[in-house]
């Protein structure tokens, strides 16, 4: 169902001839492993590691300023790269995601085009990486191979990003938590070329090996403030997109959990199987649909059992738990953008002791208004524990606005007792006023 | 001193100030302080500290803490203790005030709404809500007054105007016509102050009520009692101003106890935080002086000759800009050559201004014999009614006259004035493509003039300044709201008031570039470019425009005054045409000269507009403030036969009654009227009928519904028409109604016109935001179940399994027969509203008016969410038909974005559609806040410009002036009457 006119495919022919794919970057971790298994397919890949004030000013430049953040971002991100001179523009091609949801992110491969159009650069093909049949390219193509390393890349991305969120900030020796990290990622990647580390047992195998030598590394045993970070997939996870969001959490000495991205993955799975129970449709794509949930259901219940088995890690909930939660707080039909898993992520959050919480989202997001600050009240109501701020990502909201509303939450989070009262301040004479 | 003697500092450092408090081991102040800082903020520090060393603390140990959101950056650059200033005022609160409720606190720039009781919260405004002091400060100074006679004024109000409370450049658009109107100074005083209040309490409440013990903190609150006064009765407390109340943020920062320090060693490692400060910068705006000079000598060359005017005899033309802020005129001769200027600050009221500058003209220079006069600009209704001005013409036209004298092939003109940016491009001579700023990105030329003067400097000085920075700081392009944060975030990193200056202007430059026009390269505008408007006096501003293009434009020395200047040249041009008599007040008529205002409430139909009748010598009278011109003209318009805007409006009121009607027995279900009610309610109505159920509906909006609701609003950046869905809900609560409908959609009905049919996020599920945020709905059953009506064969059974969870004895079997009647009802009303549009098409033909695709979503045709702008439209003779009613005539086509909206699929079918139309134009309404838009009208702008057509956007919010939405409106008649008029004189 291609409907969009005359825009550039990737053939099969650009892919022959060596043409370097240029990959925005979003969760570090897991796009290091996707892309890695891209490169074993064949392909010319790059992760754009590209940020500063010149990726939000091509962004501003090319794409419509009232556009959600990340699109502006993603984008800024690739004309910067395209302009930078390192690439041969006329084998070099893009590829972004496309989800098909009722929310703007469905059209960014369209805004991306656009921008291409405007720089004069319409020649340089764009991949839309969909499973919705969105549309084809046939120099890139999905084939079953490919999708079962890239979700088993998802997998391991998941479990090495929440090991190590748990062991960095306690780490004896810094830096120890990153070698390991960078460790598997390796090792993984070496797995995935020879076939391995993907069926279910190997994959156990892994994971748990990895659970085993994140616990080995040394850490200490202080408190450490707990924070939770939810919000629209982009902000959340890149730290283009929230000013390095981490990195701040970890100056104020905080530990953070980040939910994974096979939550999401479950949730657009499931998204499907809930229009169906709402509105009726085709039982054949409802079977199929619950073979995919199965199946990655499998895959996060390995990763879940691995991480249980070490008793000082918080192993994420599952999906269907995750789910469970929001039964009362917000239909399951609500399902643009992060939908309600976004609120059910808050209360997940909230339950394994990550109460205080950080709700990303790019400035005017359409969905979050609903599933993200819409949802804060209730959540409250029924958790009074739960401590969350907001907070709007864009290309003029300064970091000191975003780090004051953050730090405001902590200073809430460690409910400093105050002392005993006082009667108002007197004036003592000599004050100079 | 022994430690239990110690001293213990606070410092809290604001976006405008430093507060400083000393307490004693008694917890008594033995000092205090409050300054503003004038951005110099490590350095102000510095100094209080070497103060306090000196008189205070005299080396011995004490422990500091910062806090202020000014005062984050320097406290952990010299390792100081910070604490976050919210925090700061519980814990001063928890101390001092105990037995507190809640706590409004007004800063420079923020607003602080704190619960103490119960579920403790704190709530800070987000980074658009705007700020508060300096949102005071500058309407104060767009008042010509300081806060404190504002405070003055206000008291002796004796009514309050609505004014749009959510940021302060909205509030500015409101202000100023009712200004030019002639409003009273104290009434719009109170007025400001109202505004102020309903902001903090819809943006930050969030629902939660405030009452009890309340204390107001922080400057305003503590310096403008008229301020309390509007918060006490908005929230009916008696809240209370405690002594100390500018000190409670330093008081909690001195109760915050950390190690001790010795001032001297804090002060050392300020002074190497101060050295080592740094922030994101831009090239400078001239590399060398040598480069300066040749910019200078270019511009030199782009005068106007003029003329000694004591020397002078003979015909003159008078021009008249009465902008938003400044008042300009100018008076030529017949060669374009000046004789005569004037540019001011209209001090709010251009009426005396005008008759003093007139009284000059005529009485100064009797030998100067005014054939003509035209007036452009703001006030330009009230001005040509004032004086009997000949002719009045809208700005745009006028700024393209003045623009041509310098440059007769000019291809594109670009006018930055105190408020808007105005621009467009010119193709064969005609005005082509208008771009005005949207509400949210205005006031950037006073924005510059209120920065200026917060930092003590004039205008003049401070854009001097910037020319000579090395390092321009980078502030982005959004709103000038945020940019007062990247500027506290650049001072902080040290960036000095030549960086500031020159950021501020290059911040303007890319502002009207990439958010108003919304450009990418030069060519796109044309080579040939003419700048104009008070802002680009500032070389500044013009070298950065130059710089950003990479194009040498013109900039004529009477930048300020283009908009005169063309009204002059418009003058002489209408005497070549017309020749006549001038019907310009005469001398003696000047002398005699009043002006009455008064405030009445206009009762010729429901929109009750609030009227200001102005009336002059010799009978002339003007009235402001209407939307329709019924009060003007003693006529009702025949809405529903011209207007399909109204005809929707009639059609679904009279659908079913309102909640607060009497019951007509059945059992009654409500549904509150907006977002897609606005179409659903035909197909709702027909279903529930025929299930033996009375469907009722809220009122159409107003703003008192709108405000009844606003406190539970969780998101204040989401759309206007969601926000109203509170008010709906509430006045279904209110008149007793037990049992809402209002399903949630993720699915609308395949028009089979775009490649999907959603709904978009908000109107799909902002029944989840209700049910989620307003308790009341807890008491009733209030069914917001996901309903596909997509799925026509499914429908029946999906709604049966949803309603029995409701009322048990709803059968399947009755469910189809009431789905048959919903399809029905909706296929009906839709077939309806498509033949009206024919026919008012057809009637417009034959009478040979123009036709306004007034393009949006259904829920656009609400009065309070339209302003009224459909019946603006019909106004001007224009019919107005919507884009559901055109729509149909095509198929499904390509588009550059993903069509998967069923309501925006519609928009490109109808552009589309119109493309082939010599005689319609599409107006595209864009609610504030629509993020789908800005998907959208990039796209419909496209498909419409592709067919050379010209496209208008209005940007609508809770905003109710329509001054600027008549600009746009004007210049696209205008524009449309050129373009016809070049046609014909190629056919001819």
């Amino acid at each position: 169902m291609s409907h969009t006119s005359g825009h550039t495919v990737y053939t099969k022919k650009m892919h022959e001839e060596g043409y370097t794919i240029l990959i925005p970057n979003m969760a570090e971790i897991h796009f290091e492993l996707v892309r890695n298994v891209f490169e074993l397919y064949g392909h010319k890949t790059v992760l754009l590691k590209n940020s500063g004030p010149n990726v939000v000013q091509e962004g501003l430049k090319y794409v419509h300023n009232d556009t959600c953040y990340p699109a502006l971002l993603v984008i800024g991100q690739m004309m910067d790269a395209l302009h930078s001179g390192k690439y041969d523009l006329h084998r070099t091609a893009l590829i972004i995601t496309q989800t098909g949801g009722g929310c703007r992110a469905s059209n960014y491969i369209h805004l991306l085009r656009k921008a291409l159009k405007k720089a004069g650069m319409e020649y340089i093909p764009v991949i839309s990486l969909n499973l919705s049949g969105l549309e084809h390219a046939s120099g890139f193509k999905l084939s079953i191979p490919l999708l079962r390393r890239a979700i088993a890349a998802l997998v391991y991305g998941d479990c090495l990003m929440h090991l190590a969120n748990q062991t960095r900030p306690y780490e004896l020796h810094a830096g120890e938590t990153d070698a390991l990290v960078k460790k598997w990622i390796q090792e993984l990647t070496a797995q995935f070329a020879r076939g391995r580390g993907m069926r279910t047992g190997p994959m156990r195998r892994n994971l748990e090996r990895i659970a085993d030598e994140f616990d080995a590394i040394e850490r200490s045993h202080e408190k450490k403030t707990r924070v939770g970070i939810v919000g629209e997939i982009y902000v959340k996870y890149a730290s283009l997109g929230n000013n390095d969001l981490e990195a701040f959490l970890r100056e104020q000495d905080c530990e953070y959990m980040v939910p994974g991205i096979m939550g999401f993955a479950l949730f657009k799975t499931d998204n499907r199987l809930e229009d169906i129970r709402l509105y009726g449709g085709n039982p054949l794509k409802y079977a199929v649909c619950t073979l995919l949930k199965g199946f990655l259901t499998r895959m996060e219940t390995i990763l879940i059992e691995a991480i249980r088995k070490h008793p000082s890690f918080v192993a994420p909930s599952s999906f269907e738990h995750t789910k469970s939660l929001v039964k009362n707080v917000i239909g399951y039909g609500s399902k643009m953008g992060e939908g309600w898993l976004l609120t059910a992520e808050m209360i997940e959050l909230t339950e394994n002791g990550y109460a205080n919480i950080v709700c990303t989202q790019p400035f005017g997001c359409l969905p979050n208004h609903i599933c993200g600050k819409g949802m804060i009240r209730r959540i409250r109501e029924l958790y009074p524990q739960a401590n969350i701020v907001p907070i709007d990502y864009d290309p003029s909201a300064t970091r000191v606005n975003q780090e004051n509303r953050i730090r405001l939450m902590l200073c809430v989070a460690r409910g400093e007792e105050a002392p005993a009262a006082h009667a108002e301040p007197a004036m003592a004479a000599g004050e100079a006023q | 001193m022994s430690e239990k003697d110690m001293l213990h500092i606070g410092l809290d450092v604001g976006s405008t100030t430093i507060k400083c408090v000393v307490l004693d081991a008694r917890e008594q102040i033995v000092y205090s302080s409050y300054e503003r800082h004038f951005a110099r903020i490590t350095q102000k520090t510095l100094e209080l500290l070497e103060t306090l060393e000196r008189e205070v603390v005299h080396g011995e140990p004490v422990t500091l803490t910062i806090s202020g959101s000014a005062g984050m950056g320097m406290a952990q650059g010299a390792n100081i203790p910070f604490l976050q200033e919210v925090y700061a005022t519980k814990l001063a609160a928890d101390r001092w005030l105990p037995g507190t409720d809640v706590i409004i606190e007004l800063g420079g720039e923020d607003a602080k709404i704190l619960f103490l009781q119960g579920m403790m919260e704190v709530r800070m405004n987000g980074s658009c809500a705007g700020g508060t002091g300096a949102f005071i400060d500058q309407m104060a100074t767009l008042l010509d007054v300081t806060p404190a006679r504002m405070d003055e004024l206000a008291e002796k109000a004796t009514r309050t105007y609505t004014i749009a409370s959510r940021c302060g450049v909205f509030a500015k658009t409101d202000i100023q016509p009712l200004l030019n109107q002639g409003a009273a100074h104290e009434d719009i005083a109170r007025s400001i102050f109202v505004a102020v209040v309903n902001q903090t309490i819809a943006g930050l409440a969030q629902g939660r009520p405030i009452e009890g013990n309340v204390v107001y903190l922080g400057g305003p609150l503590t310096f403008l009692p008229q301020l309390r006064a509007c918060f006490d009765k908005a929230l009916g407390i008696n809240g209370l101003s405690p002594q100390n109340a500018l000190y409670y943020v330093a008081l909690g920062a001195a109760s915050h106890r950390e190690t001790p320090v010795r001032l001297g060693e804090a002060m050392e490692r300020l002074k190497a935080f101060h050295a080592g400060e740094s922030y994101n910068a831009l090239p400078p705006l001239f590399a060398s002086e040598a480069e300066y000079e040749a910019f200078a000598a270019r511009h030199a060359k782009d005068a106007v000759p003029i003329l000694d005017p004591s020397a002078y005899e003979g015909d003159v033309f008078l021009g008249i800009d009465a902008g938003s802020t400044t008042l300009k005129c100018a008076v030529t001769d017949g060669d374009g050559r000046l004789l005569l200027t004037s540019y001011r600050s209209n001090s709010g009221d251009p009426v005396p201004l005008i008759r003093e500058f007139l009284l000059k003209l005529l009485e100064e220079y009797p030998r100067l014999h005014v054939r003509r006069a035209a007036v452009t600009g703001y006030g330009e209704e009230l001005i040509q009614h004032a004086f009997g001005i000949d002719d009045g013409l809208v700005e745009t036209v006028a700024h393209f006259t003045a623009a041509k004298a310098f440059m007769p092939d000019v291809d594109f003109v670009i006018d930055i004035g105190g408020q808007d940016i105005k621009c467009f491009k010119v193709h064969g001579g005609v005005i082509d493509n208008i771009f005005l700023n949207e509400a949210c990105s205005s006031g950037c030329g006073s924005f510059l003039q209120t920065f200026a003067s917060a930092l003590g400097y004039s205008i003049a000085d401070f854009a001097r300044l910037g020319l000579k920075s090395k390092r321009p700081v980078d502030l982005g392009s959004r709103c000038t709201v945020f940019r007062n944060s990247s500027v506290k975030q650049a001072q902080k990193d040290g960036a000095e008031v030549e960086d500031i200056s020159a950021g501020l202007s290059i911040s303007v430059v890319k502002n009207a570039l990439y958010k108003v026009i919304r450009a990418t390269s030069a060519e796109q505008l044309g080579r040939r470019i003419v700048v104009q408007g008070g802002t680009f006096l500032n070389d500044a501003v013009l070298r950065a425009f130059e710089q950003e293009l990479g194009v040498d434009v013109v900039r004529p020395d009477i930048a300020g005054l283009m908009g005169a200047y063309g009204a002059a040249l418009h003058a002489r041009t209408m005497y070549a045409l017309k020749g006549g008599k001038t019907s310009l007040c005469t001398l003696q008529e000047l002398h005699a000269f009043a002006h009455e205002s008064r405030n009445v409430q206009c009762g010729l139909c429901e929109n009750h507009c609030r009227l200001t009748v102005h009336t002059f010598p010799g009978g002339r009278r003007y009235i402001a403030g209407n939307r329709c011109d019924r009060p003007t003209t003693g006529k009702a318009q025949d809405l529903s036969e011209l207007n399909l805007y109204a005809y929707k409006r009639e059609r679904l009121t009279s659908l079913c009654p309102t909640a607060d009607a009497k019951p007509d027995g059945r059992p009654r279900i409500g549904m509150p009227m907006g977002l897609n009610v606005y179409e659903m309610l035909p197909f709702w109505h027909a279903f529930f009928d025929r299930l033996g159920f009375e469907l009722v509906t809220s009122p159409l909006s107003s703003r008192k519904l709108y405000v009844s609701g606003q406190a539970t609003i969780p998101s204040d950046t989401v759309c206007f028409p969601a926000k109203l869905m509170h008010g709906h809900v509430q006045a279904l609560l209110d008149a007793g109604v037990d049992t809402i409908f209002y399903p949630c959609m993720s699915y609308n009905f395949d028009e089979k016109l775009g490649d999907n049919h959603y709904n978009c996020p908000v109107v799909a599920y902002y029944p989840e935001v209700l049910g989620a945020n307003m308790p009341r709905l807890a008491g009733v059953t209030f069914i917001k179940d996901y309903v596909g009506v997509h799925r026509r064969h499914d429908f029946p059974r999906k709604m049966t399994e949803i309603l029995q969870k409701y009322f048990p004895h709803v059968k399947l079997r009755d469910v189809r027969a009431a789905s048959d009647a919903a399809y029905a009802a909706y296929d009906a009303y839709m077939r309806d509203i498509r033949e009206r549009g024919e026919r008012i098409v057809r009637r417009a033909r034959a009478e040979g008016r123009p036709i306004v695709v007034l393009a949006g979503r259904p829920y656009h045709v609400d009065p309070e969410i339209n302003h009224g702008i459909d019946r603006l439209i019909a106004g001007f003779g224009v019919a107005v038909v919507t884009e559901d009613a055109l729509s149909h005539y095509m198929k499904k086509a390509p588009t550059g974005v993903l069509n998967q909206w069923t309501y925006h699929a519609r928009l490109y079918a109808a552009a589309r559609y119109i493309a082939g139309q010599p005689d319609m134009n599409l107006v595209q309404l864009v609610s504030f806040g629509c993020g789908v838009d800005a998907i959208t009208t990039d796209e419909v702008r496209e498909i419409l410009e592709g067919e050379g057509k010209i496209y208008t956007q209005i940007k609508i919010d809770e905003i109710t002036n329509l001054g600027a939405v008549k600009i746009r409106l004007r210049s696209l008649f205008a524009a449309i009457e050129q373009q016809e008029l070049a046609k014909g004189r190629k056919d001819a």
